[in-house]
Order: structure tokens, then sequence, then C-alpha cells
């Protein structure tokens, strides 16, 4: 029963594709969406015209009228096509666990491409400035804004070595050989010179960071590896740039001079440098801002979003690195934007960006396709065939010599097998496609064009396709799951402390040193200008902590409105924890009065909870929905506190519970669920990422559920909150309260992304 | 000077070989331990105490009380030292040196486990074996220390929190009555081994003599 139903899912889902495949293709087929090659009439606008040309005087109840939103209209055509096409390999897992996404997506422009060329229409190209103005950006920023930082910096050597020496090294071997390949007779390409196999060479080099991102997103390899090949693909961008419009200027003086050559080294740094601080500049601007974006939370994500386009498009005017920019503004805005928005905007800020950079990776990867049936093309075999040859073994002697040059400075070397990962991991892809169409026009584009387009799908075909087995092959070392755990952030940042010292005491100015200055400097002076509120003193291991007890918090609610409990893994309470000298619970308490006690303490802890929801001063709460959410929540938990009852221990001298002042109950409480949630061993990393508001504390509200009070009662107050100030500790609490309903209720409502791999660490690591 | 100069050449394959440091950065070594003690031949905890960049580290008190701890000078020998000798200084150093990457499997678990010693000896101040809480408190009140006011609660809060993680991960079944005394040395190996410890805990030793350009200064 089951498998014969999966078989008819999958045809019926095979049968919408091709649907949906005709349909569009018959919709573009009408036009050509960017540029203005638009060929053909449209049976529709010839049939609105002859509407208005007949003589009709009466007005018209129903017209047709497409030119009117023809654009708009077409481009969420194509949109559309491309999320059906991702929902389709998601729902066939057979096809997708074989040929990465990127193939698949090409296929189907390949496919879309013949269908509307069948059709006698001109199938649209992938026009430049849609791409690096549009369709790029998302993905550089979705990159750069969950950039690891930590692996990044440090590894930043070999990553700038393998990017600038490594891309010069391919572009003048790859032109060179390509010149000498030119030169044979056979060939007929005598009219290639040396300065368009260059410039062909510049084109050609570059690794894709679009195309390293769509296959390694898929294969899971370690953090080392995958940063060095990403890494390396962002960076080259400012080698790429500066050696395309150098060979470009030179082909078309046809000539080389060495002042033209000293100014393009000097270009470079220009470029390279230049993009990193326009980058910063948006970057610090756009920190400062979100410092004042409390007063309309609303907009912030749009901050975060217009300052980072700005900057790749400021960028771009002076013909900077535009991804360099951006990926900076990135980096440099990350730590603190984080810190002064809202929950609600972090998250809408990381859906936001994953979902751009998804869309636009899709219609890259269609329009490739496309593209390929639609253009001119000149196919010599001896040329392409010679470049994808040549581009291999640039790159497996590139990779080679580097790290042969690089391991005499690193102390992590690099094996032969994660060599040949990073030389597998060359994937060429629409930048190139990009760059070798704004060449002008002219036999020669077209050759180059062809061979572009050969080696892109070479590489993303073969190579996309068969890294995967390799991986699993060569037992390369995977990503390992990353279990956030307290004692691995203590350790981490005793080591750095540790290391700074041994290195001052050594007596010389090493990486940690510099580290360690770099983030005093960040928290003396630019933490205080960038972050609002209290938010800039607070270090980091603190907001570590409350990130991960609200982490472990909203996973407990969630399990609990799944009515899926969680099996109980480890049965420590904090009391097996405590100190001997501790004063242990009486136990001379009986059944009864600590049901009493717990129900008083319940009622309590509920009123305080409701009388606490009046104060409220965010705008955006008090909704009905989320009354019955924390309702239905609250039913859960006391089942769940039924079930761990027997962990329930009162302090002798809690009996005077009912006088206790109200805030201490809810410190007490939070402090209780805390435990309550170590006790069930949560370690599982939940993917929501969430950093709190300014002024919320992770604690959360656990007004519902009293399942284990703390032994040490003399500590009223104990709780996560750094304030000193106790009088206004009462409102502070109440925001708490609801900013941490707010969070419970976003998690309840909210079925949370993929597990996917973020990366949270914050910039200073 | 010139009698110490000679008498440490003569040892220098025995420091090399009991520290595993090359002969230029035992040189680069002795030339900064001259520098700290003032050309004497022994370092007393001022001297260290007297280091200016130190001051800014939180824990500076626990990595000089290291130097002169007994446990880490590889001679099961408990206790600590007034002074320390050239020898003993390069015997806490050799602690972080980097691993041989063309080391095999077990020579790299054995280096993880000094290192992760060497850890654990920090936080186990009375040492007795296990990081109770009130020691592991101490840590986390330490890390904290300069970053400003902070109560002690948080750090309390945050003490306890992970020591829960270390009982929870490694005696997964206790009874509500029973105590987890303290973290013992495998369990602490087993919460760190997330972190790859000897490709982390390393700094670079310098085989050149660049230190000398700085002679003369006792601060660097």
């Amino acid at each position: 029963m089951a498998p014969l139903r999966r078989s008819s899912t999958l045809r019926l889902t095979g049968l919408l594709c091709l649907s949906f495949l005709v349909f569009f293709s018959r919709g573009f087929a009408s036009h050509d969406v960017v540029s203005e090659k638009s060929s053909g009439t449209i049976q529709e606008d010839s049939h609105s015209q002859a509407n208005s040309t007949a003589h009709k005087k009466t007005f018209p109840v129903l017209s047709f009228n497409y030119e009117h939103v023809r654009t708009p209209f077409e481009i969420s055509l194509w949109i559309l096509l491309a999320l059906f096409m991702k929902l389709g390999f998601h729902i066939i897992p057979t096809v997708s666990h074989i040929v990465p996404e990127s193939c698949l997506l090409i296929f189907v422009g390949l496919l879309v491409g013949g269908i509307i060329k069948a059709t006698g229409e001109q199938p649209p190209v992938l026009d430049s400035n849609l791409f690096f103005l549009y369709l790029l950006p998302p993905i550089i920023l979705d990159a750069g804004y969950f950039l690891p930082m930590r692996s990044f910096t440090e590894n930043i050597g070999t990553i700038l070595m393998f990017a600038v020496v490594g891309t010069l090294w391919n572009v003048f071997f790859i032109g060179g050989m390509m010149y000498a390949v030119c030169q044979i007779d056979a060939a007929e390409l005598a009219h290639v010179d040396l300065l368009s196999c260059l410039l062909f060479g510049s084109i050609i080099s570059a690794v894709d960071p679009v195309s390293v991102l769509a296959v390694f997103e898929e294969i899971h390899i370690n953090e080392l590896l995958h940063i060095l090949v990403f890494g390396e693909s962002l960076l080259n961008d400012a080698v790429t740039v500066v050696l395309y419009h150098l060979f470009k200027e030179f082909a078309h003086e046809q000539t080389v001079t060495v002042t033209g050559a000293i100014l393009g080294v000097i270009s470079f740094f220009v470029v390279s440098l230049g993009g990193v601080m326009v980058g910063v500049i948006y970057g610090i601007v756009g920190a400062f801002t979100s410092r004042f974006t409390s007063y309309s939370r609303v907009i912030e994500p749009l901050f975060v979003f217009l300052y980072s386009y700005m900057a790749y498009l400021s960028a771009e005017i002076f013909h900077l690195s535009g991804i360099m920019s951006l990926i900076a503004c990135g980096v440099i805005m990350r730590p603190y934007v984080e810190a002064n928005i809202s929950h609600k905007s972090y998250t809408t800020v990381k859906y936001f960006l994953k979902m751009w950079s998804s869309v636009s990776d899709t219609l890259i990867f269609i329009f490739l396709g496309v593209s390929t049936v639609a253009g001119p093309h000149t196919w010599n075999w001896t040329f392409v065939i010679f470049t994808v040859i040549f581009c291999l073994v640039s790159r497996v002697l590139g990779v080679i010599g580097l790290t042969a040059f690089i391991n005499k400075f690193r102390i992590v070397k690099l094996t032969k097998k994660d060599q040949f990962i990073i030389a597998y991991g060359g994937l060429r892809g629409a930048i190139a496609f990009s760059l070798g169409f704004l060449l002008d026009n002219g036999e020669i584009k077209n050759l180059f064009l062809t061979a572009i387009i050969t080696v892109i799908f070479f590489t993303v075909f073969v190579q996309g396709m068969t890294i995967r087995p390799l991986v699993e092959l060569l037992a390369v070392k995977k990503k390992k799951e990353s279990k956030e755990s307290i004692n691995e952030e203590i350790h981490t940042q005793f080591l750095d402390h540790l290391l700074t010292g041994i290195e001052d005491i050594c007596g010389h100015y090493g990486h940690h040193h510099w580290k360690d200055k770099l983030n005093r400097f960040n928290k003396t002076y630019v933490k205080r200008w960038l972050i609002a509120g209290e938010r800039s003193t607070e270090p980091q291991l603190i907001s570590f902590y409350n990130k991960m007890e609200l982490k472990q918090a909203m996973m407990m609610v969630e399990s609990g409105s799944a009515a899926k409990l969680p099996t109980i893994v480890s049965t420590v309470s904090i009391r097996n924890v405590q100190t001997k000298g501790a004063p242990k619970p009486s136990r001379a308490i009986s059944k009864s009065r600590e049901e009493e006690i717990r129900r008083l303490l319940r009622a309590n802890l509920q009123k305080t909870r409701q009388r606490l929801r009046s104060y409220s001063r965010y705008e955006l709460l008090n909704d009905a929905l989320e009354d019955n959410i924390s309702e239905a929540r609250f039913r859960k938990q006391r089942e769940m506190e039924r079930r761990m009852s027997h962990y329930l221990t009162v302090p002798a001298n809690r009996q005077e519970t009912p006088p206790v002042r109200k805030h201490d109950f809810k410190m007490q409480c939070i402090n209780q669920y805390n435990t309550f949630l170590f006790h069930t061993g949560y370690h599982k990393v939940y993917t929501y990422d969430d950093s709190e508001s300014p002024r919320g504390r992770a604690s959360p509200s656990c007004a519902d559920d009293v399942s284990e009070l703390k032994e040490t009662p003399e500590k009223p107050d104990q709780s996560s909150t750094p304030r000193a100030n106790r009088d206004a500790e009462l409102k502070p609490k109440e925001q708490d309260d609801q900013g941490d309903q707010l969070k419970v209720s976003r998690c309840l409502s909210d079925p949370g992304p993929n597990p996917e791999d973020d990366e949270d660490s914050t910039f200073l690591p | 000077m010139g009698a110490s100069q000679t008498r440490l050449e003569h040892n220098y394959d025995d420091l090399t070989e009991k520290s595993g440091f090359s002969h230029e950065q035992i040189k680069n070594l002795y030339q900064r331990f001259q520098q700290l003690s003032g050309n004497n031949e022994k370092i007393s905890r001022d001297d260290l105490e007297r280091i200016p960049a130190l001051n800014n580290n939180p824990i500076r008190k626990q990595i000089i009380t290291a130097f002169f701890d007994k446990r880490n000078q590889h001679q099961n020998d408990v206790g600590s030292l007034d002074e320390i000798g050239f020898e003993q200084f390069l015997m806490v150093m050799s602690h972080f040196r980097p691993v041989n990457s063309k080391a095999t499997e077990e020579e790299k678990a054995t280096v993880r486990k000094q290192k992760l010693r060497f850890l654990f000896n920090m936080h186990d101040t009375d040492n007795d074996g296990i990081i109770t809480l009130d020691e592991y408190r101490t840590v986390v009140e330490e890390l904290l220390s300069q970053s400003g006011a902070i109560e002690t609660e948080v750090a309390r809060a945050i003490a306890d929190a992970a020591m829960l993680e270390v009982a929870s991960t490694n005696v997964p079944h206790m009874a509500p009555d029973d105590f987890y005394e303290g973290i013992t040395f495998e369990h602490f190996e087993q919460i760190l081994k997330g972190i790859e410890m000897e490709s982390r805990m390393y700094i670079r030793f310098l085989d050149m003599n660049a230190a000398t350009m700085r002679c003369g200064k006792l601060s660097s």
C-alpha cells in the first residue's frame, strides 16, 4: 500500500513538474525578461490591440491588458518556476542524493530553454547586469553575514595565498597554455592572440562562490576545508576584477606597457583594500544605526539589508571589489547589530537572507541552462577540450605547489587528502559566464563563451556529482555536529587567556596577543558606541550562557507543545551537583504538604504572570493567540511536571511561601526552570539561533511549572540578571517575561527552519 | 654569565630531549628567562608578576601559579615551588608546544592528554584529583573578573550549569540522593572532547633571534 502510494506520488509530482515546465516556458516564450532582444509578437498583445481597434463603443466589462503588468508578471513567473523546481527536487529524494541540486537546476534550465527554442522564440539570456546587481549580492551577503569568523581568521593567510597567488598562477598558466594551443595550425585559432588568451584565462580561473556553496553545502565536510575553498572563492574576486579590466584594456590597446603592469599591481591593492574599507564604513554606520532602532523595530531588518546592498553598489561605482565590500560590511556589522536588534528582527534577517540567497542561487543555475541553449555558440573542439584539461591541470598544480609552501608556516598542516579536496572543489560558475558575456561582441566572444560554459558544466556536473562519493571514499573528516556546551565555551575563553598569558611571558607578540588586544579595544571603545544600553558591557560568556538557556527553554516548550515528551536522558539534577555544605532538604515534609505548597506557588505565579502582562510596554504583545498557546503550554507543562514529580524536594524553610515577595518567586521559579531544563539533559543544538532583545534576559518564564524547587533558598534573587539596580528590577523582569513569552510563543507558532548548519559564533572568538 | 652559558650549552641536548624544543628555541627561551629573572639563576613569582602585559589578563594568578606547580614538571611530585630554574621553566613551556603533524594517532592522544592534564591542574588547586564545584566557581569568577562588576550570582549560575552539564554527560543516571563529587580527569577529558586540544593549545616558539631586538627591557 505504502510503496504504491509513494510511486503514485512520485509520478504525480513528476507530471506536475513537467506540466509546469511546459506552462512556464510557453509563458516565457513570449518575451525576454531582461534584454531588449525580445522578438516575436505576443499573441495576447495582438489580441488586446485587436480589441481596441475594433469598433466597440460599449464600456468593456472585462478587458485584457497584459502589457501593463508584463515585466513583473514574467519575473514572478520565473521565480515561481525556480521555487517549484527546488520544491520538486526535495520531494523526490532519490535523485537529490546522487545529483547535487545545482546540476538538476541547470538541467531544468536546459529543458526550459529547449522548449522555448522549440516553439521558435528566443530564450532569454543571463544578462550580466541582472546577475551582478540583483542575483549575486544576496548570496554573497548571506555567506558573509554567517561567515565563521574564528576559522576564517585563523586560516586567513592560507586563504589569501590561495586566492591571490593561486588565481594569478591559474590565469597565467591557462592563458599561456591556451595561446600555445592556438598556435597549432590544425586548430584554426590563429586569430586569438596572447592578450585575448590571457583575458580568457582571467575569466575562467576564478573559483566561483555560488557553485562552491551549492555543492559544498550538501557534502558537509569539515570546517577547515570548507572555509579554505569558500574563503578563496570570495577573496579572489579582487584579483579577478583587476585582471579582467587590465587585460581588457590591454586587449583594446593591443599593447602591454610596464607602467600598465605596475598600475595593475597598484590597482589590485586599491581594489581589494578599497572594497574592504567601503564595507567597513557601511558596516560601522549600520551598527550605529541599529543602536537607535529600538524605537521602530519593524524596519530593523531593512537597515541590515540596505546598508549591505549600498556597500556593494558603492564599491561597484568605483570599480572596487563589491564582493569584498559586502563581506566586510556583513562581518563588521553582525556582532553589534545582533546585540541591538530584537529577537524577531534577528530571525527576520536570518530568514530573509537564506530565502533570497536560495532563490538567487536557483535562478542563476536555471538561467545558466537557458543561456546555454540560447547563446550563439562557436564550437571548436581543440579549444574547448584543452581549456577543460588545462583548467584541471593548473588547479592541481597550483594547489600542490602552494600547499607545499604554505605548510611550512602552518601548524595544522594540510594533508594530501585536504589538498585533493581543495583542488577538486575549484568549481567555476556563473561569475565566469557573466564576465565572458560582458566582452565585446565578436567571434572570439562566442568562442570563449562556449568554452566557459563547457568548463562550468564540467565542473558543476562531473566534479559536483562525484565529489560526494569521493569524500566518502577518502574518508575525509566531516563536519562535526556542533554541540554547544557551556564547558567548551568556558574553556575556549580560558584557553584564549591562557595562551595570551604564556605568549606574554615568552615575550613575543603572537597571534593571541594581537587578538587579545583587538578584543580589549573592541570592548572598551567600539562596543560602547555601537551597542545600545547595557548589552555593551556584557561579557561574552554571559551572553553565551543566556543564549543557551533560551535555546533550551524553547526546545523544551516546543517538545512539550507537540505532546511528545522528551525521553529523560539524564536523571542528574542540580541537587546532585551542589556542594555538600549546602543545607540538604528535609524529607520530613509530607506529600500532601508538598502538593499544597506546589499548588500555592503555581497559583501565585500564574497570578503574577497575568498581572505582569498588563504592564507590557511592547505594542506587539497581548495577542489573544498567545494566550491560548500559553494555556495549552501550561497544561502540557503540568503533565510533564507530574512525571517529574518524584524529583521534587521542598527545602525546610520554604514553608512560609505565600508572603514571599513577588519577584522573588519569579527568580526562584526561573532558576528552577533552568534546572528543570538541564534536568532533561537536553544538549542537542536547536537550530533556532536567537539573541535576546536588549532588555530581556534569557530566563524563560516558568510561571506555569514548578517541578523542582531549588534548595538554596538563601539566594532568592539568584538569576542570570546581572543588574545592580534592585529597584528597577521589577520592570525589567516584566519585560523579561513579556520578551520570553514572546520568544516562546514565537517558537510555538513557527515550525522553525530546516536543520541547517549556521554559524552563530560571535565576531570575537 | 660566561660560566653559566657554557654549562647551558652542555645541557642543550639534555634539555632538548626532555622538553622537545629545538636548540634555537631553547636559546631564545633562555634569553627570555634571563630577562625575566634579571640575570639570576632562578625566577620567583614577583618576577613574573612584574610583566606589565599580564595585568590585563583575568587569569594571571592561575597562570603564574601553574609555573610554580610541581605537578607540571612531569615528575609525579606535588606541592609548589618558590622559585624555578630554567629547566623547570622549559618544562612548563613544553606543554605549549604544537604537536608534530606527522605524529601517529597514539602520539597525538598522549600529547592531548598532557595538555588536558595541565589545564586540569590549573583548575584543581587543592590537588585532590577532582575539580569540585567551588573550584569551578572560582574559575568562572576569575574569567569574568575583568569584565566589570559582575555579580557573583551570575558566575555561580554559570558554574553550576557547567557542572551539571558535566555530570549529565558523564553520569547520566544518578539517583536523587547521589552526590556528584566533582569532575575527575576522565570526565574532564570527555567534556572537552570537542575541542581538539592538540591543535588548539599551542603557541609558536621562535626559532630565530627576534627576541634580541627587545633586549634590555623587562617588559615586552
